[in-house]
């Protein structure tokens, strides 16, 4: 070790690797449903794509995380967005590629996919 | 990249209830569902729960598991990190918050209260990676202070800070320094650390180097800087594996990445650590004894003058501080003094860790702001005492402390305080006692512990302790006289004068304390041969409530020695002549009619 600099540069990357220690208090959470339901129509791939993208972005105000059975299993894989303050956002039928561009637009500039939402399907 | 990190703790108290076959068995669950490159798993150090452990959490949900068996992963696997439903009968009571969410740990009552600078990367981070460590700014203060500072500079911040000693005597860890600065790069010096923590019920020191080890590296290093030593010792008990092995870990990482060795951050300063190992003799945790006992002699003490700022290990300079003192150095360098002396009260500077033991229902390690009332520890962050049973007094400062009693409750904690009271800081054992404690019977406990690691060098400590112990017995026993209780006392004082090093100049202290508080414990042994706390066997007997018994005969069945005779539906009774006061009547009993009186 000679300089400041790359000590620094070890500690930003061991950080970040850490930041999902941070728990998800204050945070905007990112909830994929993982029950059994979930989990056959892609639900897995879904969750490490979102995991990556929001990485690779660095957006440490979002924490992705799983839970269980929602209810609506024939609209799995479902993606909710819990927004401090806002109304939860519910994203149906996802993929990876929807999940990554719910990352880029909702998550980046907050912009809700209408398109991609529960609302907008004819239950 | 993981999506999600399960911190499992591996610390000593959680080790020895599993939690490495938690831990493996854990990986191998994960591993066989293709999951081990989402999900990490992270060996962490002490959370200071131990009451509750094995602990393990789960990030990014924050959940905290305790008392999980080997047993209980599959369904962790299964329920929570496969399908998002976290075991709620696993998760920590105190982090639920009645509704779905879970609480961070940091958030419960047993951490709120508490102040954590000494243990800040305690359970958090895997102390075998170095990374971790520097993350969280590990080796940054290092850093700045050999690329932005003098060595009187550092020296300056750390006796602004008010850092005293956290081994137990408190002194001015700056002061120390300061002594050992003279002559920087003409003579050889030496920096040691003190691991060789040994006071009954203490185990702060082995939690920072199991779960912090680079900590005490880098305010080593610093240290050396700050009085010009190349060279670093670190005294570790032998008992201490897990600590030794990962300081071992922890010294080769450093010394990979430049951060030991030669002209560290390209500053031209030097500096090595080497381990020692102690072989578990409670003296050479006394300074003079460590330093003799690196040398390679037998651990024993020598009188002081010279100090070992100016003559210490291979008669060189050299300053020895304890762990956590240590643990405390990087974060004074990165937030300065002003940011520690803002803590704490007037004349003791910011925190300190306890070791919680005895009746108490959250035994574990808390590190809390100095002036915090015991009170607060006790009843606040420790849970309160199991059972219901009232506060007696708490015992800190180990076989060199005393007993601080009910009276003196709300006494803030900090150094002088302490020794107004005719107790100790010591090294941070913290045990709690109850109204069913002889504090007869817990000075003989100390005073025992005494004779057994006296070196034997003096006189005093050798012999004196011992009669003090035999006087103790025969009080105990019921034998004793009040001229035995003067004795005793007298005794006390000329061994606190006359001892050559300071395990003998503080060994009577838990007899005088508990003479100072509790004297009519000592007379109602002497004079009525009663033990009001019914502990001492020779002062009480067995006897069954004829009213509460209803002849079920099951513990005269269950005696040993069938001193207990009575027909079948009536009441029964104990020839105390035939009893050897064993209790297993009391815990046959359904009907609570037995007692002692």
């Amino acid at each position: 070790m000679k300089t400041l600099e790359e000590l620094k540069a070890i500690r930003d990357k061991a950080k970040q690797e850490m930041e999902v220690r941070e728990g998800n208090s204050g945070k905007v959470r990112v909830v994929v449903g993982m029950a059994t339901c979930g989990i056959a129509s892609g639900a897995r791939p879904v969750l490490n794509s979102l995991a990556e993208e929001v990485h690779r972005l660095h957006l440490d105000h979002v924490v992705v995380t799983q839970t269980g059975c929602i209810g609506l299993c024939q609209y799995e894989p479902i993606v909710e967005i819990y927004e401090p303050g806002k109304e939860k956002v519910t994203y149906v039928k996802m993929t990876p590629e929807k999940a990554i561009e719910v990352v880029d637009k909702h998550l980046m500039h907050g912009v809700v996919l209408s398109k991609y939402t529960l609302s907008s399907t004819a239950l | 990249m993981y999506r999600c990190h399960v911190l499992v703790c591996g610390g000593t108290g959680c080790s020895s209830a599993k939690s490495m076959e938690i831990m493996e068995s854990l990986e191998k669950e994960l591993k066989e569902r293709g999951l081990d490159k989402e999900i990490a798993v992270v060996k962490t150090g002490c959370f200071g729960l131990c009451a509750m452990g094995p602990i393990l959490v789960v990030y990014p949900d924050q959940v905290t598991y305790c008392m999980v068996a080997p047993e209980d992963v599959q369904e962790i696997v299964e329920e929570h990190l496969v399908k998002g439903r976290p075991v709620k009968r696993l998760i920590y009571d105190e982090s639920m918050q009645g509704t779905e969410e879970t609480k961070r740990l940091e958030e419960t009552d047993f951490y709120k209260k508490q102040k954590r600078i000494a243990l800040r990367n305690c359970g958090i981070i895997n102390p075998e990676n170095i990374e971790e460590y520097i993350a969280r700014n590990g080796y940054e203060a290092l850093g700045l202070v050999l690329t932005e500072m003098t060595p009187d500079e550092v020296i300056q911040v750390i006796l602004d800070s008010g850092l005293r000693g956290r081994g137990g005597a408190g002194f001015p860890t700056g002061l120390k320094w300061k002594f050992a600065s003279g002559n920087r790069g003409k003579v050889q010096k030496y920096v040691c650390c003190n691991a060789d923590e040994g006071d009954p019920g203490a185990f702060m020191d082995r939690s920072v180097l199991e779960g912090d080890p680079h900590v005490v590296l880098e305010a080593m290093a610093i240290a050396g800087y700050a009085i010009g030593a190349s060279q670093g010792y670190i005294y570790v008990r032998a008992e201490y594996p897990i600590a030794v092995q990962r300081l071992q870990t922890a010294i080769e990482q450093a010394r990979k990445y430049g951060l030991l060795g030669r002209d560290i951050f390209a500053s031209g300063f030097d500096f090595d650590i080497e381990l020692r190992l102690g072989a578990g003799a409670f003296v050479c945790g006394e300074e003079t004894a460590l330093m003799t006992s690196i040398e390679g002699h037998r651990g024993e003490p020598r009188p002081r003058p010279p100090f070992p700022a100016v003559k210490g290990l291979f008669e060189s300079p050299t300053i020895l501080n304890n762990v956590e003192t240590y643990a405390n150095i990087p974060q004074i360098i990165l937030n300065g003094a002003k940011w520690f002396a803002s803590m704490g009260t007037e004349k003791s500077k910011g925190t300190k860790v306890f070791a919680l033991g005895g009746k108490i229902n959250n035994t574990g390690l808390v590190e809390i702001p100095m002036g915090t009332t015991l009170r607060t520890v006790v009843e606040e962050i420790g849970g309160g005492i199991p059972n219901g049973k009232k506060f007696k007094a708490a015992q800190t400062g180990g076989p060199s402390g005393g007993c601080i009693p009910a009276e003196h409750f709300d006494i803030p904690i900090d150094y002088d305080n302490l020794i107004s009271i005719g107790s100790m800081m010591g090294s941070g054992g913290l045990i709690v006692m109850d109204e069913d404690t002889c504090m007869v019977d817990i000075a003989k406990f100390f005073l025992q512990f005494t004779v057994d690691e006296s070196c034997g060098k003096c006189t005093p400590c050798r012999i004196g302790t011992k009669r003090m112990l035999e006087i103790l017995d025969k009080i105990t026993e019921g034998n004793g006289t009040m001229e035995d209780i003067d004795e005793l006392e007298e005794l006390a004082y000329y061994i606190k004068d006359n001892a050559l090093c300071g395990l003998g100049q503080t060994a009577p202290n838990p007899v005088l304390s508990t003479l100072r508080y509790f004297r009519d414990e000592y007379i109602a042994h002497v004079v009525d041969k009663k033990c009001p706390a019914k502990v001492c066997k020779n002062l009480f007997v067995y006897k069954i409530d004829p009213d509460k018994c209803k002849g079920c005969t099951l513990c005269a069945r269950g005696c040993p020695v069938q001193a207990i005779s009575g027909k079948t539906k009536s009441p029964h009774a104990i020839d105390t002549t035939k009893c050897i006061k064993c209790d297993a009547c009391v815990s046959c009993c359904r009907f609570g009619a037995i007692y002692k009186d």
